[in-house]
């Protein structure tokens, strides 16, 4: 249909298959030999790397229901290029989720248990229920642009008609999976430490997957639109760095702001293993990404976007990962550091990931969009006019 | 009405013999052998610290973090005290082990399928009105069983008694929402290798603050995305309809040109 290919594809494809082999021969030892013979966790360190992956695949996920709902529920149409990207990256998020639950769980035939076993008092419940229905959603979401590179017209319509209670479940699912991951913890406040733990944790959380989930569709389109294509135009681009640069503020209002009522500024001034880990997160993810977007030269220029949104993407994967491992450890009693088989299982399921995206971008319609319903004028026209148009109309 | 069961663990009269995991082992057939720190094969322990003696087991909290946390309900509190683990139900998440105040529940972690395990308060012989096997075992009744109630005020009474001896606190009577093993001692807790910061509060409150508040956003989100999407999709509708009228009388100008 197209042609289109990811730069250095043959590199990237010899160092995917290695890494998939390997994730495959890993996970085939963690079955055999059970969690203990493979992995780091213990008693003590019961969640891992594992469980950070869980946060980072949903936080990057994030896209997904942002970009829908700012384009289908909000109608800011201009952005549609980027809603197929991103509905891909998060159906794809999610499916890796699952992939690293069944590796992670220890019963992993007991998969299903929460459709029929209820506790609405665990958060942990609420979590499955939202990944099992949020992956329907975007499977069915998904499932559209299948039925159009097969050109089925007849489920195409019935698909749009149903789609906005299914966008308006989406949204809210994807709202509450990223804020329950937070409150996984609150009922840990002797554990976790007291730089992490704070009763506002959803609200963090959810702030903080805005911004690194915009950040992940930026970072998308620019690796993406090599070659000369462009996904999205540069004030469009611009226009999202803002909004990154708005959520970054308040997020970083919200969190000292709780951090001084709560009184702990003071493990700021403190040097410890978990205070380095904090500077790292909070000036790498969200200080230096705040300070270069709040220049308009740095969002309209492609490096500058590229640095401040990759900065905003590490920062976010330090804070998951402080939240799930660092602030979880007591130098040196208790500690935790993932095992090759770990990693390497880890790694492979994220070229697992990469690859799937780049196979799919080649055989669907991910790049582009076909006008189906209501003939292929109207839209274009809509763009020109749309931005004369606001000002002039007197809502 | 089923009176609620206890223990009273004075750690002064602990005098580290290892009876209680002995009775323990052999009441729940467990591997034997001495075991110095919980295990899934030890759901009880002895912790020294300086020559004093701590038996470390579940609290059986009255309000178990355990079974607020375990997305399949894997755990249940009967009213006489013990909380049950059910590993048919278990899907191995593990956040029971991750979120239990007193880092208790274990992990058959060299299995491929692995139960949690922790004690189980005897259940069986508690509700058919015999004591556990441990408060059985105990040679000097450092670890007493009875009904709650009756234990506290015992507690009290040997504190009184003796006010110089006995720290001046009941673990267990209140922390956490109350527990079901209760611990006198002589030393100061925060040196036995107590959490002595733990919320009076039961720590699930801290979870279903959150929690109770997601129908809400449903309800309420629902509405709001379902407006939001009405009034701009009204907005558009009226933009295109205003676009191709534009376009409209531009043609006709064009034609009449
Ligand atoms: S001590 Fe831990 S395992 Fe035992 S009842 Fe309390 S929360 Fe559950
Ligand atoms: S590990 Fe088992 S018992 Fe513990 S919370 Fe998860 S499902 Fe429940």
């Amino acid at each position: 249909m197209k042609s289109f290919s990811l730069p250095r594809i043959t590199v990237w494809r010899v160092i995917a298959v290695v890494l998939i082999a390997a994730g495959t021969v890993a996970a085939l030892a963690r079955f055999t030999l059970g969690l203990g013979a493979t992995t780091n966790l213990s008693d003590e360190f019961p969640w891992g790397l594992w469980i950070g992956f869980d946060f980072l695949g949903i936080g990057l996920a994030a896209a997904g229901f942002t970009i829908v709902a700012a384009v289908h529920l909000f109608h800011a149409d201009r952005y549609e290029p980027i809603v197929r990207p991103a509905i891909l990256t998060a159906f794809i998020g999610y499916l890796l989720v699952v992939l690293v639950l069944i590796i992670d769980l220890g019963r992993p035939e007991h998969f299903w248990h929460p459709l029929v076993m209820w506790n609405p008092h665990s958060v942990m419940f609420e979590i499955t229920w939202c990944v099992i229905l949020y992956t329907t959603v975007l499977s069915l979401e998904f499932a559209s642009i299948v039925v159009e590179r097969f050109k089925l017209h007849a489920p195409i319509r019935w698909i749009h008609n149903m789609s906005l209670p299914f966008m308006i479940a989406g949204v809210l699912l994807s709202t509450l999976h990223q804020s329950s991951f937070g409150s996984l913890y609150l009922i840990v406040p002797n554990r976790l430490h007291a730089l992490w733990y704070s009763p506002l944790l959803p609200i963090l959380f959810f702030i903080s997957c805005i911004a690194s989930g915009v950040s992940m569709v930026i970072f998308e389109t620019l690796i993406l639109s090599r070659n000369g294509r462009t996904l999205l135009a540069p004030e469009l681009r611009a226009n999202l760095a803002k909004i990154i640069a708005v959520t970054l503020g308040i997020y970083l209002v919200v969190r000292f702001q709780d951090m001084s009522s709560r009184g702990v500024l003071h493990e700021m001034m403190i040097v410890t293993y978990q205070s380095i880990a904090f500077y790292v997160e909070i000036v790498i993810g969200f200080v230096i990404p705040l300070a270069l977007l709040m220049s308009r030269r740095v969002r309209y220029s492609r490096r500058g976007l590229f640095i401040s949104t990759a900065l905003v993407l590490i920062g976010f994967a330090a804070n998951r990962m402080n939240t799930a491992v660092t602030g979880m450890e007591i130098w040196p009693s208790r500690t935790y550091f993932p095992s090759v088989l770990e990693i390497l299982i880890t790694l492979g399921i994220a070229a697992i990931g990469f690859s799937a995206f780049t196979l799919v971008a080649r055989y669907l319609p991910i790049f582009e969009t076909e006008q189906h319903d209501e003939g292929a004028s109207a839209p274009s026209i809509y763009d020109v006019v749309t931005d004369t148009q606001m000002v002039s109309r007197p809502d | 009405m089923i009176k609620k069961k206890a223990m009273l663990i004075d750690i002064t009269l602990c005098v580290g013999c290892n009876a209680c995991q002995d009775g323990c082992k052999s009441e729940n057939k467990l591997a034997a052998g001495e075991e110095k720190r919980l295990s899934p094969s030890a759901y009880t322990a002895l912790n020294e610290y300086n020559g004093v003696f701590v038996r470390r087991m579940c609290q059986h909290c009255d309000v178990p973090t355990c079974v607020s946390v375990c997305p399949v309900g894997a755990f249940t509190k009967l009213s006489e005290g013990p909380v049950l683990y059910d590993a048919d139900k278990c899907i191995g998440c593990r956040y029971c082990m991750q979120a239990c105040p007193f880092q208790v529940p274990r992990y058959e972690w060299s299995s491929t399928k692995p139960r949690v395990q922790k004690c189980k308060f005897c259940a069986p012989r508690i509700t058919n009105g015999l004591q556990p096997a441990c408060a059985e075992a105990c040679p000097t009744g450092a670890t007493k069983f009875g009904d709650r109630d009756e234990l506290l005020r015992e507690a009290y009474a040997r504190i009184n008694a003796e006010p110089d001896k006995y720290v001046h606190k009941i673990y267990g009577s209140d922390d956490v929402g109350g527990t079901s093993i209760l611990y006198i001692s002589s030393v100061p807790f925060e040196q036995l290798g107590f959490d002595t910061k733990l919320d009076k509060a039961p720590m699930p409150l801290l979870t279903w603050n959150a929690l109770s508040k997601v129908p809400n956003v449903v309800t309420v989100g629902s509405v709001m995305l379902a407006g939001i999407w009405w009034i701009t999709n009204r907005r558009t509708e009226v933009q295109r309809y205003e676009a191709s009228q534009k376009q409209s009388t531009t043609t006709q100008t064009q034609d009449k040109q």
